[in-house]
């Protein structure tokens, strides 16, 4: 795993986004309008739930893995998606 | 007594295919009222009873955000099924029961189907059915909609549960939620009218989390200032967070969370979909794939399908030899020769191509590829001005446009979908190619296949500078595209009947439109060319008519004939190729090496003339049920219109450019 700066800091927030695929993390808040959060919210991307990229293809969608489902997410969407990365053991 | 069930569940659960088992295939197939949304029952008789079977549009949620959804809800709560049947993905919990907690809410019967449990298994998840059971109050059944295997059982449970309703589980959202919810419930139960007809917990949950339609009914209610008491709302805004819809949502998953591990054992594999995936979805091999995939399809398409439709050429035109020669009417022969069968036959030809594609795209959706097809497109669909999604129709566009059009209601954002409808046509259907071998045969010699090969591509790339030229220039689309949100389901292998069930309803499209408007159609050719009886066909009402439009279509080269076969290609391109032996007096059916022949012979096109004839042939409009179902899909006279002028003007536009080109590099 890299060690940039971000990871190295407990409870660090950051965007969904800058994961690299097969990377997990905890969903903190979505960010964006409000039928969009609701959207995600009914799919399952809720605050407290593991959130896995399967498929990058930066800057075009990403693939992630929710509550044992892939949902495929279009450019930009998962910088609103923000997430807390375990602290380093 | 008529029992009424209704099937509901997320999308990819195998909805469909258990609507198929328990009706045997049979389904009206209708519209919901006032939308276009697909409407699907089915009616059977179980054990003496009659069994009302009604397939309500898959869905996550039942929020009123899309019409989907709001149908499906309004279905549930005002014509009040007797049994709801949730189909519930069994290797993937966690998401579809949140679908089952919201039917719960709503006070439905439910009994759920546990689909795919075979597919749970060979995972080495194991499902507790028995406590699932308990936890929430419903009859669960285990099912495989693939083999059939759990539909008597779910039929039987089905109709237990009509006959006797048994009190389900209700979630509860924590004290201080509960709190609201019943202080706002007893004010709804006031309103005798509002709550003999809704569940009145569920409308309280409503009001809290904001929903707009029944904010709309509550508004309508003579106790609407108690029930949207604002000090209330105020309060729920401190409980529930800035946005109540998400903290409902929050709830139910956390329910959701807390039985899951008392019911499933077992943890998710590696599977064989995410091995596939690595491959289909990789960011650079991913697009090669889908285009050997695509192109695979459409050899796979025509080479099967050529020798069947030879077959039926051949069979109809002798068909209407034989059966004209029965009379000595010299009128009566020709409209049975050239109208009646030539004209079916011209129609049928495009009976499997269109049917093979059609099966070819099933099955790749059946698989579960095309939603991959959708992902890896999405980047450069994006950049285009599109969506992922528009992908899909697009593709069905090469074999017709009508389920093409059509198909864009998977696309959730009303500006991308009418952009997605407004380009549809410039996909070349399967109705032009015969208009480019005919034409390309005539004219350009060893040269045809190339023309065909450019025509598609011609098609393609207008449809790519049309949808960045809308979304540059016409207010209405300004913005970007809404990004994709797309569940991919898992690898499934199709289901023989069910992908044919799948090609049928969208192959009986065309069927319908030949059978109607393309036969009209060439009847109408059929009488303008042959009266008034008995003069030459320069003085028949179609050369008349014919040499009236022909000053429009001179700069493009196209003489009297051209104009006329162009005409009428308004009505389907099926015709144009018709029109042209119509009017050389070949008969409709007549070999097309004997109407390339007269091409050539009288002059008819140039290769260059012949080239723009076919660009035009591929941009206006591609027949007049495609405008129907642009119509019927916009609900808008104003873009149906629009879609209609802007490829004629586009045809003629680029053909002109065409001829001018060609003139330059001095060819006639």
């Amino acid at each position: 795993m890299s060690t940039s700066w971000w990871r190295t800091r407990k409870d660090r927030k950051i965007p969904l986004a800058m994961l690299s695929e097969n990377e997990e993390a905890t969903i903190v808040e979505i960010r964006g309008g409000r039928g969009f959060v609701r959207r995600l919210s009914e799919l399952g991307f809720t605050p407290g739930t593991r959130v896995k990229i399967l498929v990058s293809h930066s800057p075009g969608p990403t693939l992630v893995e929710i509550k044992g489902s892939r949902i495929a997410l279009g450019k930009g969407l998962v910088m609103k998606i923000i997430v807390k990365l375990e602290a380093c053991r | 007594m008529t029992i009424k069930i209704a099937l509901i569940g997320n999308p990819n659960v195998g909805k469909s295919l258990i609507f198929n088992n328990l009706t045997g295939g049979r389904a009206h197939v209708g519209n919901w009222p006032g939308k276009t949304v697909e409407r699907k029952e089915g009616k059977c008789i179980y054990r003496g009873e009659v069994v009302e079977i009604i397939d309500l549009p898959g869905t996550y949620s039942l929020t009123a955000h899309s019409i989907d959804e709001l149908i499906a809800r309004d279905y549930i709560v005002e014509e009040k099924p007797d049994v709801v049947i949730d189909i519930v993905d069994a290797s993937n919990l966690e998401r579809n029961l949140y679908l089952t907690l919201q039917l719960l809410e709503l006070e439905a019967n439910v009994v759920i189907a546990l689909n795919k449990y075979d597919v749970a298994e060979s995972l080495g998840y194991r499902i507790d059915v028995d406590t699932l059971s308990k936890m929430l109050g419903v009859q669960v059944v285990p099912t495989v909609a693939t083999t059939k295997e759990g539909m008597k059982e779910l039929m039987e449970a089905a109709i237990e549960a009509a006959k006797e309703k048994k009190r389900k589980v209700i979630l509860n959202y924590g004290k201080a939620a509960e709190e609201l919810i019943s202080e706002i419930k007893k004010a709804i139960l006031k309103d005798k009218k509002l709550s003999s007809k809704y569940p009145a917990r569920w409308l309280a949950i409503k009001v809290l989390e904001e929903d707009e339609e029944v904010l709309k009914k509550v508004e309508k209610s003579p106790y609407r200032n108690e029930i949207l008491d604002s000090s209330m709302r105020s309060r729920a805004r401190e409980i529930l967070g800035e946005d109540p819809e998400v903290f409902f949502a929050e709830s139910r998953y956390d329910f959701i969370s807390k039985i899951l591990p008392k019911v499933l054992i077992g943890e998710k594999p590696l599977t064989l979909s995410d091995l596939l995936d690595m491959v289909f979805l990789n960011k650079y091999v991913g697009i090669p794939i889908f285009l050997a995939f695509w192109w695979a399809l459409f050899r796979f398409t025509f080479d099967v399908s050529a020798p069947l439709s030879d077959m039926i050429d051949t069979l109809f035109s002798h068909l209407g030899k034989t059966l004209s020669s029965m009379t000595t009417n010299e009128q009566l022969a020709s409209f049975v020769a050239d109208g009646i069968f030539g004209g079916l036959g011209g129609v049928l030809v495009f009976l499997p191509p269109i049917f093979f594609l059609f099966f070819g795209l099933s099955l790749l959706e059946d698989s579960g590829y095309l939603a991959r097809a959708a992902f890896v497109m999405d980047r450069i669909m994006y950049k285009l001005g599109l969506h992922g999604k528009s992908f899909i129709p697009m593709l069905l566009g090469f074999g017709c446009n009508i389920p093409g059009v059509m198909a864009t209601r998977i696309i959730d954002s009303e500006k991308d979908r009418i952009l997605t409808i407004l380009i549809n046509p410039l996909m070349s259907c399967s109705a032009r190619l015969p208009v480019y071998i005919l034409i390309g045969g005539a004219v350009l010699g060893s040269y045809a296949a190339t023309g065909t090969y450019v025509m598609y591509m011609l098609g393609i790339v207008l449809a790519i500078i049309m949808a960045l030229l809308f979304r540059r220039t016409i207010p209405y689309f300004k913005g970007k595209p809404s990004p994709l949100i797309l569940e991919l389901p898992m690898y499934s292998k199709p289901v023989l009947k069910s992908t044919l069930i799948h090609m049928w309803e969208r192959g009986s499209l065309f069927l319908k439109k030949a059978g109607t408007v393309i036969f009209t159609g060439i009847i109408i050719v059929w009488f303008l060319s042959s009266h008034p009886w008995g003069v030459p066909l320069e003085k028949t009402y179609l050369a008349v008519f014919g040499r009236d439009l022909e000053p429009i279509f001179r700069p493009l080269g196209f003489d009297w004939r051209g104009a006329v076969a162009l005409f009428f290609g308004f009505i389907a391109k099926e015709i144009v190729v018709g029109s042209f032996a119509v009017i050389f007096g070949l008969g409709e059916k007549s070999e097309i090496e004997e109407i390339q022949k007269t091409i050539r012979s009288e002059g008819v096109f140039t290769p260059l003339t012949g080239l723009a004839f076919m660009a035009f042939t591929l941009i206006y409009i591609p027949c007049i049920a495609t405008v129907g179902a642009i119509y019927k899909e916009t609900n808008s006279w104003k873009w149906t219109l629009f879609s209609v002028i802007y490829g004629l003007i586009l045809a003629y536009l680029t053909s002109w450019i065409i001829i001018g080109i060609g003139h330059m590099l001095g060819y006639r």
